[in-house]
Order: C-alpha cells, then structure tokens, then sequence
C-alpha cells in the first residue's frame, strides 16, 4: 500500500474534529468542557497517526528496506546521480568492486558497519560533523562524504596510498598531521581496524536514499 | 502563606544547581564561539565537540532541574498539602547531582573511549543532546520515576485534580517516557536518527511546550491573579493545537534520513501550523496582562513571562517556519541556520519560562518576615534585574542575528551553489560573510555572558521594595479551585 501524505493530513485532522464535536455535544465553544475533549482527541489521533506511519516507515528504513541498503552495499561501486522523473540526485548502487582488497560475505560487512557505528558514536563524531545533516556544523557534512572528491584529488597523493579507502583510513587514523586548512580534525586515536569501519561506514551511509539531500552533490551550479 | 512546605524547599536546590549549570552552559559556548574564530584555541584539549556537548548537556540538564523545581514548587500549593514522597524526592535529587558531577567529570577528563559498547554504557552515547552514557539515563530515568510518583501520589493523597494537574500527569508520562525511545544502540543511523528524533523533537515541540503551559498557568495566576477558569480553558487550548501540530510536524525532521517521501508532505504541513499555539499564548498573556494593567508585585518575573511569550513565538514560531518547508530545508538543513533557531527558540521558549519561576520563588522567600504595612505593597523590584534582562535579550537577538546570517552563507554557498562537499564546507566556513558572522556572534556571546553576571548578582540581592497599594495591584494566591 503507498500511503499519500495529503490523504494522511486530511484524515487525521478530520477525525480529531470530527470526534471533539461528536463528545462535546452541548458543550458551548467556549466552556473548558469543549477544549479538554479537543485536547485529548488530538493528543492521542495524533498519536495513532504517528505509531501507524512509524510502522510504514520500518519498511523503508530497515537495513534492506526500500531506502536503506544491507551492509554488504560495501561491495558495491556507489555513485549520486541525477533522476531525471525526480528533480533530483539519488544514489545508484553499481556493479561489485573491492573494498579494503576483497569482497566481504554478509556477516563480516554487517560486522564491520557495526563496529563503524559504535566507533562514530563512541568518538562523538556528531558533535562537530553532521550526518544525514544533523549534528554539529563545525565540519563537514558526511552524508555522502564517500563520494567526495577531495579523497581522489587530495588526499590520496598526500597519504600516499592507492586505494581510496585505504587513503581514508590512513587519514582519519591521523588528522591532524594533515590538515585541510586552518580548522584541523583532532587525533581521535582510533586504531587501523576503527578506521577501516568508519571508512565502511561512510559508504554504507552514502547509498541511503535520501530523497535528495545533499542536492547536486560535488557538482557545483558554477560549471 | 506563612511557612513554606518541604518540597518547596526541594524546589529551592534544584534551581540552585540550574543556575550554576546555566553560568557552565555559557562557558563552554564561548569555548565553542571562540574556535569557530581560532581553531587552535584549546585544540587536543577541549576540542570543540567536547565543550560543545558540555554544552548542549548542560543546557537540557538544567531545563529540566527547574521545570521538576516550578513542579516541587506550585504543587503544594495547588494542592494545599506536602508532596507524599519528599524524602525520596530530596534522595533522588541528591543521586541526580551527583550523577551529573560524574558525567561532567568523565567528559571532560576521559572524553572519548574505543568503540565498543562499553564506551556507550560508561563515557558517552555520541548522540547529540543525550550523549549521557547509559548508567546515566538509567540513574535519570529512575529520578524522573521518583517526580512522577510524587505528582500522581500527592494528588491521590489530596483526593482532588485540577484540569492542570490532569495535562501535568498524562505530560510527564509523554516527556519521561519518550526519554527510552533514546537509550537504545542500533548500527542503522536512519533507525538511530528515527528514534533519536522522538526525544529531542516530541521533548521541545511537544511535551515541554506542553510543561511550560502549565507552569505558565501558575505564573498567571500567582502575578496577575488571572481566573482559573480562563486559565485552564487557555491550556486546553494550547495543549489542542501544540499536539495537534507537534506529533506530526515531527515529520520536519524525517525529509532526508532514509524515510519515504510522504514525510515531506505530512512534516512540512504540520510543522507549518506549529506557530499557531504560540501565537496563542502570546494573545493570553497580553490578554491577562492588559486586563491588569501590569499590576503586579514582582515585577521581574512578570517581564520574564512576556519574554516567554515573545520569544516562544519568534524563536520556535518563526525561526523555525523559516526553514521548515521541505524545499527550503534541502538547502538550510545541517548549517548554522539550525542554531539561529535553536538558539532563540531556548532561551525564549525555556530560559525565559525556568527565570520566570525563579523570580516568583525569589519573590516569596524574601518578603518573609516584612511587616505588613497600610496601605503598602511590597513589590519585587531592582535596577539590576532590568539590566540583566534587556542584555540577555540584546544578547541572544544578536547571536541569533550573526548564525543566521552565517547560516544563509552556508545555505548559499555550500549547499545551494557548492553542492555541499567538502570543499564547499570549506569555501563557506570561508567567505567574509561567515567569518564576520562568527566574531559578532563571539562578541554578542561575551555580551551575554556579562549580563547572567549580572542576574547572579541581582538573584543574590534582590528584595522587595514597599510601594503604595493603589500603585499595585492586590497579588493573588494560586487558588485552589473551588470543589
Ligand atoms: C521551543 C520550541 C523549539 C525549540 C527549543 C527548537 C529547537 C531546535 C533545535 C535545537 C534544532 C536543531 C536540532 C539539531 O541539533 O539538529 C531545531 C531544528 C529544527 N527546528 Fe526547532 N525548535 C523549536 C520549535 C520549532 C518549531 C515550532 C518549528 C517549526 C515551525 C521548528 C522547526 C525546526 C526545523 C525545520 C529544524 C531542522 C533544521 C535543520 O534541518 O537542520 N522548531 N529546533
Ligand atoms: C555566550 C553564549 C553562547 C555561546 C557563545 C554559544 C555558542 C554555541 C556554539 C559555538 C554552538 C555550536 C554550534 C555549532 O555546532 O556550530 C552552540 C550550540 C547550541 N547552543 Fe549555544 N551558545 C551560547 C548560549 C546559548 C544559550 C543561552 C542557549 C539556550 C538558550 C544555547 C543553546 C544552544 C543549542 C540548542 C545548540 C545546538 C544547536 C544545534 O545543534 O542546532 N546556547 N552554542
Ligand atoms: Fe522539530
């Protein structure tokens, strides 16, 4: 079933309305009477309304739902492209390519994108980035900082290293040796295996579904 | 009212500790205001994450100290009676002080762990606004358990309710429990973020904005002596159109986190109509307030009301419609337009309220033990009170000021022009726009620093000052309704 969010706003408000007339029934507009019933109808419709949607949206937002890939998308090429129907950018999961030098099975990817979770958590990485675009605005956004080209461009040639990921990985293991700009990312400590899944991470999150945002990502309006 | 009740002395503590929480949170503001300016400043020391989430945490932890306290406070009074469980109440707030101290410690001296789960249960959660490590949430859950028993207990005991204590019962029920809907670990962040959301965004669009009704309702009826007919057909009222616009217009926040497409729809709708309850207590409290020609003895916490009522709407009401449509939001969502708001929205909607209650708490100690005079009144009133006030609201309006104009260079540039990568961050975080932006905000931050010295002093000092009684009008007790 695909649910519309104007039949969804129509019915919600409706029945609120609906059910504070029908048991205030004699109730001048003005009596506290009247606004009390109001007040429990829309508190707990609402509610419902909430708690249903919530459950539709389990389907999307599962790993493996509609919008939100398995783990094992890590062995998959990832790319942002514009659709067209859309207006708008959404990503495009490609053929197999390695990652970290091999493909990984279902259980060490789910493995790898838990520690990747645990360890952005346990560093407090939302506390100056954003992801999904919540978090703090003191660095940039990491929703789709896997497609970035500044890895390629930049950071490659200055770590050293020939793989992209193995490039971020050795960046993020130290920072703070090589600084963008004025404003430098702290030495978080994490170790060769934490970088790896915050690397992990930052791929899986790239090929979320998310209805557009950020828009025309890496591509400036200038060109 | 001669003595004061036990928890009413609870009440004392517990703003107690938030204003000092208060001073903390704006410590470690500035820290963060002054990074954003110098980089190097307290680098691999206090990073800017770390002071930043002293400082978000200190902000929620305090917020919630003086609402349990407006709570501890009114509800003897409204009931005419000592709350059931006050030995506990003093327990439980002994154990939440120093829980916090713990916390506090623990982010700032071991700040980071491995990741691993044990870091989540004993260092931090790494989630914005509840990072508390999970011992922590347990230690609050079983505090905010102790305050509700209190509440439902005392009312039973008295064997009466009134309309607000009914809104106050099923609202405390909402506002603890949607604290478990943040306690748990997922590796999926759009489940993570889903649930995240339910805290932060049912606690202050919904649930506090419901608390702060009802303490508001007290605040009317004890400065103003505003029926409490009127006052509870008001709260329905707004409890009506906060939940009616709130629940859904969580929606706001489900555009680009992996959730359908419909949340743009059913978000941006609802979320648009979510100004209209504010501008429903702002029409209250002038309403009250015209009908009493701003007669009242305690002159500060009055102004304080009428900041809530402004702000509230200015910062929540139309800070937030600003950037709440879905198709403004993809280009101002993450940047500093956010803080703009969240800044203002605070301080209006929150710090205001927690001020206003505790002047009124001020208010009634000191005018014990003056002598009744003929024909006077003793009002509440100071110089340094006005000062505080008009600069905190000078300083909050102009940081408010210098992050949306921050924000709007970011929505330009990163987003909109730069397609947002990091290098686009970058060029924005750059441009003399932003930059100017980042010293008027440390500069209107430093001005507001100076101004909470200022109501620490007048806090400490304050005391009524005799008035003659046609001047003032007769301050009315909070009636206990009439059975
Ligand atoms: C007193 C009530 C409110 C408070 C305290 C408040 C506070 C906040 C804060 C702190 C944030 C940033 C969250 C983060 O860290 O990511 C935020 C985000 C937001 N708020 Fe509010 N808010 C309030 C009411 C409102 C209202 C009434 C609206 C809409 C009319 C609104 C619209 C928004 C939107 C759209 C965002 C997301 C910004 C983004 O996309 O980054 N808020 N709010
Ligand atoms: C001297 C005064 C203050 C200074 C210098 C200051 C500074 C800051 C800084 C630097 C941030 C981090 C923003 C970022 O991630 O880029 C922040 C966040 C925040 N501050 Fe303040 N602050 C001050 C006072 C306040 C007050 C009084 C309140 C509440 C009433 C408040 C509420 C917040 C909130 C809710 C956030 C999170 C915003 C978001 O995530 O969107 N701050 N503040
Ligand atoms: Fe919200």
């Amino acid at each position: 079933m695909k649910i519309g969010w104007l039949e969804v706003t129509v019915a919600s408000i409706f029945i609120v309305v609906f059910l504070t007339l029908i048991f205030s029934r004699g109730a001048h507009w003005l009596e506290p009477r009247f606004w009390k019933k109001a007040a429990i109808f829309s508190g707990i419709i609402m509610s419902i309304f909430l708690i249903f949607l919530t459950f539709d949206t389990h389907r999307y937002i599962n790993m493996g739902g509609v919008n939100v890939p398995e783990p094992d998308v890590i062995n998959n090429k990832i790319s942002y492209v514009l659709d067209p129907a859309k207006g708008y950018y959404v990503p495009k999961i490609g053929e197999q390519e390695e990652f970290f030098g091999k493909i990984w099975s279902k259980e060490e990817a789910a493995a790898l994108i838990d520690k990747g979770k645990l360890t952005i958590q346990s560093r407090n990485c939302m506390d100056c980035h954003t992801l999904l675009g919540n978090g703090a605005y003191y660095a940039p956004d990491l929703t789709k900082a896997w497609l970035d080209p500044k890895w390629e461009q930049l950071i490659m040639p200055v770590v050293n290293k020939p793989t992209k990921e193995e490039a971020m990985a050795a960046w993020l293991q130290n920072p703070d040796k090589y600084p963008t700009w004025t404003r430098k990312m702290p030495n978080l400590k994490l170790t060769e295996e934490e970088a790896k899944a915050v690397v992990a991470y930052l791929k899986y999150m790239s090929a979320i579904y998310t209805n557009g945002f950020p828009d025309h990502f890496g591509v400036t309006a200038k060109q | 009212m001669d003595k004061l009740y036990e928890s009413q002395k609870l009440a004392i503590w517990y703003f107690a500790v938030a204003i000092v929480l208060f001073g903390a949170q704006i410590l470690f503001g500035l820290v963060g205001a002054i990074q954003f300016v110098n980089p190097d400043f307290l680098f691999g020391v206090l990073d800017f994450s770390i002071g930043r989430m002293l400082h978000i945490n200190a902000l929620v932890v305090w917020l919630l100290l003086g609402f349990i306290g407006a709570i501890y406070w009114f509800l003897p009074q409204e009931l005419n009676r000592e709350v059931v469980g006050i030995k506990l109440g003093k327990l439980a707030f002994i154990i939440l002080v120093a829980a916090v101290a713990v916390v506090v410690l623990v982010y700032l001296f071991v700040q980071i762990g491995p990741g691993d789960i044990k870091t989540l249960w004993f260092i931090t959660e790494g989630r914005e606004y509840i990072e508390a490590p999970r011992w922590a949430d347990l230690g609050i859950v079983a505090v905010a358990l102790v305050v509700f028993y209190n509440v439902v207990a005392t009312v039973l005991a008295a064997k009466k309710i009134t309309g607000i204590l009914g809104v106050l019962i099923v609202d405390l029920g909402a506002l603890f429990g949607l604290y478990l809907a943040g306690m748990f670990y997922t590796p999926n962040i759009s489940v993570d973020q889903f649930y995240w959301w339910w805290v932060v965004h049912l606690w202050v669009e919904a649930t506090w904005e419901v608390l702060i009704g009802v303490i508001n309702a007290w605040a009317l009826m004890y400065l103003l002596g505003s029926p409490r007919r009127l006052v509870e057909t008001w709260l329905y009222i707004e409890v009506f159109l906060v939940f009616g616009t709130g629940i859904l217009g969580l929606g706001h926040h489900y555009f680009w986190i992996g959730t359908p497409e419909y949340w743009l729809g059913i978000g941006g709708f609802f979320s648009a109509m979510e100004p209209i309850p504010l501008v429903a207590m702002i029409i209250h409290a002038i309403y009250d307030a015209g009908m009493h020609k701003l007669k009242t003895v305690n002159r500060p916490a009055l102004f304080w009301l009428f900041a809530n009522a402004f702000g509230n709407f200015l910062g929540a009401g139309v800070w937030g419609f600003m950037q709440t449509l879905p198709q403004i939001n993809l280009y101002s969502h993450g940047t500093q337009m956010a803080a703009s708001h969240g800044h203002l929205a605070f301080f209006g909607a929150y710090v205001a309220a927690n001020l206003t209650i505790l002047y009124i708490i001020i208010g009634e100690l000191r005018k014990r033990g003056l002598t009744p005079q003929k024909g006077i009144l003793y009002v509440l009133d100071s110089k340094a009170w006005r000062y505080a006030y008009v600069g905190m609201i000078i300083g909050i309006i102009g940081m408010t000021a210098a992050l949306l104009v921050a924000g709007f260079t970011q929505t330009l540039q990163e987003r909109a022009i730069g397609g947002s990568t990091w290098q686009a961050y970058i060029n924005a975080q750059e441009h003399p726009w932003f930059k100017e932006a980042m010293l008027w905000r440390l500069g209107f931050g430093i001005f507001f620093f100076v101004a909470y010295l200022i109501l620490i002093y007048d806090i400490l000092t304050i005391k009524p000052v005799p008035v003659k009684e046609e001047e003032v009008e007769a301050e009315a007790e909070v009636i206990p309704e009439k059975a």
